[in-house]
């Protein structure tokens, strides 16, 4: 029934055509738990550590204020941020709100689970004190009325926003070089993309600019920069946070996610964003479990903690098309994860490929029409016309960037009369075939396992002027979306590139609403991978001690 | 915030009918002025005069002898729920511009809609009332174009899966157009939302946008194409806000919008197949108006008919315009608007379940079709019948008077006469008059054991009407009580005879009118309260009497 829709191969294709990285390169980085260094980095290994829960024990204990675990990130913001650009606004009220937690702990007050961590916040997310422009020109200098719920939540829970990170227009596009205000580097090579539409935000806590942010994932936005900037993303189950407060891009797609430097900040980030809110209908009333008991200490670990678990690994994302490094990495993780006491087999989900066209498809005719209400009347960037029409033109016209135009033309086209069942329809039906695919083989595995992109991090301008080169790159993620799962995106190894290495993460996709075991197993495979330290050079001189 | 929308804007349509500028904009001007606008062309429209009147009447009878014309409407009935259809702004008519708005209803990013369930209890409400078959399960749609007013860019509305299909409608027609029973069908009702307003100044230069109305709920209903005069059309749109105020579901006022009727228009030779051209009517702000521009309608596509001109009826947009009492042309559909239709991503299925449905079925109030039958088995004409059940408060008064004193015939008469009389006259509604019909059977009851009398009782109930109080304790205050005692009348009356002796001779002598002059004299004196039978009765034993 749908052998006309595309060919698998093609997507595939497009991505060879566009000058592969590593093409003459095949160094094998395993992730192996014995392991040493890899070459490029000459920090002494050393496993990730719960950042959330190391401030809140040296705060709570008073063994240092909030204002000076405060002034540390800042002073590292001050210093990176020159040459990462992952920020639009920097909020200027972070000392003070440091200074409020310290006093309300000196008042023995409650202060959250989150008090004193530094959130950065992905600029399509509502701040109502800070400006949020998702990105855009048309909604240059825009500040809206209210703050997001998992930005309400953030602030019930003590933390600090510290500022809005830079995207991808509207969160369309996977560079971050989308923006219409700045290009923003990949903490591990300053010449790369840091991915998107994300970037900022997985630049940000790549660089400990912040301790931990929110991006959103329509179709990998989370997990795709997390695995160019070598931390740890979190695409929820759809429905798990509330979408209020989120510039809407692609409605029925669109989750607010979590990157952090450890599982456990993910998790616990996670934790205090989630739940059903009364102002968005799509999210979910079931229950929230604690995330956070997971977090076991490696002490407590038996020898094979993850014994019994069954692991599928998608046969279709380790063939062509896919940097081979990038499988060496996955295949390391894999086996890591067999040492750790998992069944590992392959499973095939055959309309895998299916799924990026049908992605494409949903998403431009879902934007074209959230994206209408960017009309210049009541807010953002006006052209001042004499005529309606001209006024409706011009302020679009001028205010959306060329990416933002394309999905919006692609998307009115696939809904105009004549076309909607050739299109929209029928991706619709291929988003049933994926939801399908996965309920099956997720009855008969505990998690799928898949790269998180074909590639580690490009440079920047390479896929610029080559969409489908770029829209070819979201293989990995889009069929997640597409089926509402959650996925968790962690560092497992790196691909070597000329000078430096380049870290590239591997994707565990879950059961619906299951983070939890994606995070206990998240958890155990990063407190168990030796060898591996994911600081980039930019900064791990500071790290070094 | 509310600043930020006054943004001065020059308004020209966009889409789909880019080049029909002056037509879009009056209209939008009148709907936006619809209080004054409307007033003034009740004025007008109460007196058109006989002649016209019968003029056209009698044009379209004889046009209706060649051809057949074929009537669709479509209808807006805008909910009264407490909150909007999808943010939880409280909406009321006439409120100060942007003051009812909030970041959902005024599409900011990142908002999202959240149904508000009375918008469902509504609209399963109506689908049961007009005897639709209900979806259990339907969903939302976006309906996509760009309109200021428009804040989203697109209208929340239903497509394919409307939540109710599939019913009809019953109408008694009036009296004085013939009457007759009638039966309509329903296409489909489904659940949308209203759109903002758009203000144009003076001089034309800017306009402004208010969002009050954006996201108030509305229920689209379509009718079949089952009417054949402007009558039916009428009584259609008449029976749906009867069945809309009964239900409680929208107050059903076409000044304020709340009632909104575009009518379709194409006529056929009698005897062809298949149909004609159809034209769209809109700026229907009364019933009335509703029949006049439809007959006027049929006329005109006759007479391009009979001129061989058939042709010239396209596929249009046409404005009533009341002052010329003609439609003309607003704007022509090049080919069908294109919406982008597609399922609404933000909300999720609406789901009805069985016990829902039936909770709400057994839970309906009498409607109006029920109630005209149950009048009508009580054995009031239709005259009564359509008097008393057209208007629920009326209806309602009625049912709560014979509910105690269960003559129907009197309290029919006492409503439609007195009562009647007098709301026309104080223009009030039978809400706004201080007579409970508790009171009302009092009184009757209070005729009918004779404590007082017919006339006294016509007193009386101009009395409760105006300052309210009760029947008993208006008896006692003024010593209304009737005099039935033959024994007390007698003696007024030999009173009378006494104080008349040259009367009484002159009536002895053959002069029998008389006996009014003394039946006068005796309640006179009776201060009204003597029983007028029994007066009668023993003053012609006492003036006959032999002396």
């Amino acid at each position: 029934m749908l052998s006309s829709v595309q060919n698998p191969r093609t997507l595939l294709l497009h991505c060879r055509r566009s000058k592969p990285l590593h093409h003459h390169y095949h160094h094998r980085h395993y992730a192996k738990p014995i392991h040493a260094t890899p070459l490029s980095h000459p920090i002494s290994a050393s496993l990730p550590t719960s950042q959330i829960q190391t401030i809140q024990k040296s705060i709570l204990s008073r063994e240092k204020t909030t204002r000076q675990f405060a002034e540390e990130f800042l002073n590292r913001l001050r210093l990176t941020e020159p040459h990462v650009k992952s920020f639009l606004h920097v909020s200027e009220t972070v000392l003070d709100e440091a200074d409020e937690i310290d006093r309300k702990i000196d008042r023995n007050e409650d202060v959250g689970p989150l008090a004193g961590v530094l959130v950065a916040v992905k600029d399509n997310i509502c701040t109502a004190d800070m400006p949020s422009t998702a990105g855009s020109k048309i909604l240059e200098n825009y500040r809206p009325p209210f703050d997001a719920t998992a930005v309400k939540k953030l602030k019930e829970s003590g933390a600090i926003i510290v500022g809005k990170t830079n995207l991808d227009e509207f969160g369309m596009g996977s560079t971050t070089e989308g923006s219409a205000y700045q290009v923003t580097a990949n903490p591990w090579n300053l010449e790369c993309v840091p991915g998107g539409s994300s970037g900022g935000s997985a630049a940000a806590v790549s660089a400990r600019q912040c301790v931990v942010s929110l991006g959103s994932d329509t179709g990998g936005s989370v997990r795709q920069p997390a695995s160019f900037c070598g931390v740890v993303g979190l695409k929820p189950t759809y429905g798990r946070v509330s979408r209020y407060g989120l510039v809407a891009y692609a409605s029925s797609l669109d989750v607010i996610g979590c990157f952090g430097s450890s599982v456990a900040d993910a998790g616990i980030l996670l934790q205090s964003i989630c739940g059903h809110d009364k102002l968005d209908a799509t999210s979910s009333k079931r229950e929230v479990n604690d995330f956070t008991s997971q977090f076991i200490s490696k002490d407590y670990f038996e020898s094979q903690p993850l014994k019994g678990l069954r692991v599928g690994v998608i046969s279709e994302t380790l063939g062509d098309g896919v940097d081979q490094e990038v499988v060496s990495s996955i295949r390391g993780a894999v086996s890591h994860l067999e040492e750790l006491g998992c069944t590992v087999t392959e499973v095939s989900l055959p309309s895998f490929s299916l799924g990026l066209p049908a992605y494409y498809v949903l998403a431009s005719s879902e934007s074209s029409s959230n994206l209408s209400r960017y009309d210049g009347v009541r807010y953002g960037n006006q052209m001042v016309s004499d005529e309606l029409s001209s006024l409706y033109g011009g302020s679009r016209a001028n205010g959306f960037g060329p990416e933002v135009k394309r999905r919006i033309l692609m998307g009115t086209y696939a809904l105009s009369a004549g076309y909607y069942d050739a299109y929209y329809k029928r991706a619709q039906q291929v988003r049933t075939l994926v939801q399908k695919s996965f309920k099956a083989a997720l009855d008969s595995h505990d998690i799928l396992i898949s790269p998180a992109a074909p590639s580690a991090a490009y440079k920047i301008g390479e896929k610029k002027n080559d969409p489908l080169a770029m829209y070819a790159g979201d293989i990995m993620t889009v069929n997640v979306n597409l089926a509402g799962l959650p996925a968790l995106v962690l560092p497992c190894g790196f691909v070597k590139e000329s000078s430096s290495s380049l870290p590239v993460g591997f994707q565990m996709i879950g059961a619906a609403f299951d983070e939890e075991k994606l995070l206990r197993v998240g958890h155990i495979f990063e407190q168990t991978l030796q060898g591996y330290s994911f600081i980039p050079p930019l900064i791990a001189d500071e790290f070094k001690s | 915030m509310a600043l930020t929308l006054f943004r001065g804007i020059q308004t020209r349509p966009l889409l789909p009918y880019s080049y029909a500028f002056s037509a879009r904009k009056h209209v939008i001007f009148c709907s936006m002025q619809s209080t004054q606008a409307e007033t003034s062309m009740r004025t007008k429209q109460q007196a058109p005069s006989n002649f016209t009147e019968t003029a056209r009447a009698k044009a379209v009878e004889k046009v209706l002898k060649d051809y057949e014309a074929i009537i669709g409407i479509e209808t807006h009935v805008q909910l009264a729920t407490t909150t909007k259809a999808f943010c939880s702004c409280a909406y009321s008519y006439g409120s100060q511009p942007n003051s009812c708005v909030c970041p959902v209803c005024m599409g900011l990013p990142g908002a999202l809609p959240v149904l508000n369930s009375k918008v469902i209890k509504c609209a399963v409400m109506l689908g049961l009332a007009l005897n639709c078959e209900l979806s259990l399960s339907s969903k939302f749609d976006r309906k996509q174009y760009f309109y200021p007013d428009l804040p989203k860019g697109y209208q929340i509305s239903q497509f394919d899966v409307p939540i109710a299909t599939n019913g009809f409608i019953d109408v008694d027609l009036p009296l004085e157009f013939g009457g007759g029973h009638r039966r309509f069908g329903i296409t489909r009702v489904h659940m949308e939302e209203d759109a903002g307003k758009l203000l144009h100044t003076g001089s034309g230069s800017y306009s402004q946008v208010d969002l009050n109305r954006a996201g108030v709920p509305l229920i689209e209903i379509v009718s079949e194409p089952d009417m054949r005069t402007g009558i039916e059309a009428a009584e259609y749109a008449a029976e749906l806000q009867r069945v809309v105020r009964y239900l409680g579901v929208s107050n059903g006022n076409m000044q304020e919008g709340s009632l909104r009727c575009d009518v379709n228009v194409s006529i056929r030779p009698i005897g062809q197949l298949e149909f004609g051209t159809k034209v769209e009517i809109k700026n229907l702000n009364s019933f009335s108006a509703m029949s006049r521009a439809i007959d006027f309608e049929i006329a005109r596509q006759a007479e391009l008919y009979n001129q061989g001109q058939a042709d010239e009826i396209v596929q249009e947009t046409r404005l009533w315009e009341e002052g010329g009492q003609k439609t003309v042309t607003m704007r022509k559909k090049e080919g069908l608007a294109d919406y982008r239709y597609f399922p609404e991503p933000d909300l999720p299925e609406v789901v009805l379940t069985e016990e829902y449905v039936n909770g709400i079925r057994d839970s309906l109030p009498e409607l109006p079709e029920m109630k005209r039958r149950r009048y009508e088995e009580m054995g009031l004409t239709m005259q009564d019948v359509l008097f008393l059940a057209n208007d629920v408060n009326v209806a309602e008064f009625f049912d709560a008077t014979i509910a105690k004193v269960p003559d129907i015939k009197l309290a029919a008469n006492w409503i439609m006469g007195d009562i009647a009389a007098y709301m026309k006259n104080e223009k009030l509604s039978i809400n706004e008059i201080k007579l409970s019909p508790q009171e009302l059977s009092e009184l009757i009851a209070s005729i009918k054991s004779g404590t007082i009398s017919g006339k006294i009782g016509k007193e009386i109930l101009l009395e409760l009407m105006e300052k309210g109080g009760t029947v008993k304790g208006l008896i006692e205050e003024k010593d209304l009580v009737q005099i039935v005692d033959p024994v007390e009348i007698e003696k007024i009356i030999d009173k009378v005879i006494a104080n008349n002796p040259k009367q009484l001779e002159q009536y002895r002598g053959g002069k029998t009118k008389l006996q009014g002059f003394f039946a006068g004299q005796v309640m006179k004196e009776s201060k009204g309260k003597a029983n007028p039978g029994l007066v009668n009765k023993i003053l012609i034993e006492k003036l006959n009497a032999k002396s």
